[in-house]
């Protein structure tokens, strides 16, 4: 239970962190919102110096954060200036998008991987230990962003899948299955490049702890003891190779807010994503940064719901033995 | 057998050395190898298709390849083959800056006007696209190197003085790399992007986009180097120097910093690619580099209109450019890291 608590402890420390850090680069870079309005000379510097009282960035950086982490705590974020509403409601909304589309994503990853890497990792220099190997390598290697942009050609090109937005003009004239069948049609091409490119690393990973697991002694004489092969590998393998998978899919759960922006605006999924775009090319501040509070807050607690499982699963980090990595 | 492929895999990552630093010699060249000036519009030929090369005429062959001009028609461009623009070396083109030393007008291909050397095609508005592609690899190759070179510094420094001097640095050190881990590095690169001016000259913002990538960046190798460190510092020669009173610097100098070698030059070919990649998204959104600067990600944000990216597809060429720098930098990086591992 200390092991719980202390790691609780350092995600909302981490939290409190993160969220000093964004404060701290925001008040280092050069320049500010008011700049530009300081260059109107239909504005005076008046208005300006009122303006800035008024928002309360007159005041040193200490009292600012301190204000800012009081009503953050209340789940109120501060108030959207483009959007002209408090800034909380509008992000959840938006993130409801999001999480349909990364989690759709991750289960279609986890479910292709973990198989994937295990037959990778017992049939070793095969022909389908060769191929994953190599397309993984290459999707690995090659950008997410070309990636997109190749599979979103092709998608356009050939007329395979909507694109753009996340339902069709005639949404609302469709019936209840239909409507169903309209979202996942669009939701085909962004959860194709998600999928692709988280699932090469995690099959790597899978099969290097896979392989790590077939050479120990124990598999050995499981298999001299007649054992089959299929349960072998998800029987015995599959637990032992499980702590790297487990902490991976601590990453993955950090990622789902985080990890889907580039799709999500390359491909015009209505996500999180375009919204913090179109926030920071609007200089919509509160936003941006509840946003990005947001995504932390994700990558925190995925993080720390992986080390909750690997406690769970592991006796031997309950007993304090190992330190979670 | 192990030692054939030993130097086997020494042979191809020589190659691959010589293959990168031929690929950076050209984007370092670029006025040099690019025909036009990246910024020269033709407005009379918005998104013509690249040219061809002929080497087969009505007469025959010819050694020296040749193209014809491109003429508008209703659907497009048509080949106008009444005039033959063959292909010269060292050709006296739009003058540049060479490597920022001389002012000249020597390129190393090209063709005599009116006739156009369109390796790429052009973009929207009948800019020489191989040209930009080029141009735009200056900025986005050197803010990956820029922004790596800046992450390996101060994940090297904080590595080595965490695993050197132990104790409740280390302990102060590695948990300010936690915090560096979890954050969500594009939400959080948007956000400090959002507090600055929107419109800053574009060298101002290369630098503050690659200071800050790189600067986000710097935890996964501190640790690695930690990791180096921890163990070096405690081997029987680095104890022995201790002994003879070598002081610390020289100790981390002569002793430490070259175990740390391997793996920070791995890192670097594993970050440089991610980096460059890391500029060309913040320029696609439209954040990064401005026109009429080129760079890869600028260029390719013309294909955020569905229809540009299927009537006119050469415009992908700053992603395949993309595409051929991070597959190379990857079996770079791979086959760095398989070295290390073997030793």
């Amino acid at each position: 239970m200390t092991y719980l608590a202390r790691r609780l402890l350092r995600s909302v420390l981490l939290l409190a962190g993160v969220s000093a850090l964004c404060f701290l680069f925001t008040e280092m870079a050069p320049g500010s919102f008011f700049d530009e309005m300081r260059e109107n000379p239909q504005i005076s510097p008046d208005t300006i110096t009122r303006l800035r009282a008024q928002y309360g960035l007159d005041q040193p950086l200490a009292i600012r954060y301190t204000r800012w982490m009081k009503s953050a705590l209340h789940a109120d974020l501060g108030y959207s200036i483009a959007y002209n509403t408090p800034v909380a409601p509008l992000l959840w909304s938006r993130a409801k998008n999001t999480l349909l589309l990364t989690i759709t994503a991750l289960l279609f990853t986890w479910i292709i991987s973990v198989p994937l890497g295990l037959f990778a990792a017992a049939r070793r220099g095969g022909m389908l230990d060769r191929a994953i190997t190599l397309l993984s390598s290459l999707l690995i290697a090659v950008p997410e962003i070309v990636i997109a942009l190749a599979l979103l050609a092709i998608v356009v090109r050939w007329h395979l899948a909507p694109v753009g937005g996340m339902v069709s003009r005639s949404f609302e004239e469709l019936s209840n299955w239909k409507k169903l069948g309209d979202v996942a049609a669009h939701l085909k091409l962004p959860l194709l490049i998600l999928v692709l490119c988280e699932s090469a690393i995690i099959v790597r990973h899978i099969r290097a702890s896979g392989l790590e697991v077939l050479r120990a002694p124990y598999i050995q004489s499981a298999r001299g003891l007649g054992i089959s092969h299929a349960r072998l590998l998800f029987r015995h393998v599959l637990p032992a190779a499980a702590n790297p998978a487990i902490s991976l899919f601590g990453f993955s759960l950090a990622g789902l807010v985080s990890g889907s922006l580039l799709v999500e605006v390359i491909c015009g999924w209505p996500g999180l994503g375009p919204l913090i775009l179109d926030a920071t090319l609007s200089r919509d501040l509160f936003v941006v940064m509840g946003g990005v509070m947001f995504s932390a807050l994700f990558m925190v607690g995925g993080n720390l719901v992986a080390d909750i499982l690997l406690m769970m699963c592991d006796p031997r980090i309950r007993a304090g033995a190992l330190r979670a990595q | 057998m192990p030692n054939r492929n030993a130097s086997a895999a020494r042979t191809r990552t020589v190659i691959l050395i010589v293959l990168l630093a031929a690929l950076h010699l050209v984007i370092l060249c670029a006025g040099f190898v690019a025909p036009y000036d990246p910024a020269a519009q033709n407005r009379d030929l918005p998104y013509a298709p690249p040219t061809r090369l002929h080497c087969w005429d009505a007469s025959g062959f010819h050694l020296r390849p040749f193209v014809y001009a491109w003429t508008p028609t209703d659907d497009g461009y048509r080949e106008d083959q009444t005039r033959a623009y063959p292909v010269h070396a060292f050709v006296r083109g739009d003058s540049y800056s060479f490597l920022g030393l001389a002012d000249t007008n020597l390129h190393l291909f090209g063709v005599d006007d009116p006739g156009k050397l369109l390796l790429f095609g052009t973009d929207a508005f009948g800019r020489d696209e191989f040209s930009r592609v080029l141009l735009g690899g200056q900025i986005s190759v050197a803010a990956g190197i820029v922004a790596t070179a800046v992450t390996l510094l101060v994940g090297t420094l904080v590595g080595v003085i965490a695993g050197y001097y132990g104790g409740w640095i280390d302990e102060m050190l590695m948990g300010t790399t936690e915090l560096f881990l979890v954050l969500p590095w594009l939400y959080f690169l948007l956000g400090v992007r959002a507090f600055l001016p929107l419109h800053v000259s574009p060298a101002r913002t290369f630098l503050l986009l690659t200071c800050v990538i790189g600067l986000i960046g710097w935890a996964r190798p501190a640790r690695l180097v930690r990791g180096v460190v921890l163990s070096a510092r405690t081997r029987n020669y680095v104890l022995a120097a201790r002994g003879f009173g070598g002081s610390d610097f020289y100790l981390l100098r002569r002793h430490i910093l070259p175990e740390a070698f391997g793996i920070v030059l791995t890192q670097a070919a594993f970050l440089v690619p991610r980096y460059i990649a890391a500029e060309v998204a913040l320029s696609f959104f439209g954040l990064g580099v401005s026109e009429p600067v080129p760079s890869w990600g600028n260029m390719l944000s013309a294909l955020q209109q569905y229809s540009v990216l299927i009537s006119y597809g050469w415009l992908l060429a700053p992603a395949a450019a993309l595409f051929v720098t991070s597959v190379m930098y990857y079996l770079l990086a791979d086959a760095l890291h398989s070295r290390l591992e073997s030793r």
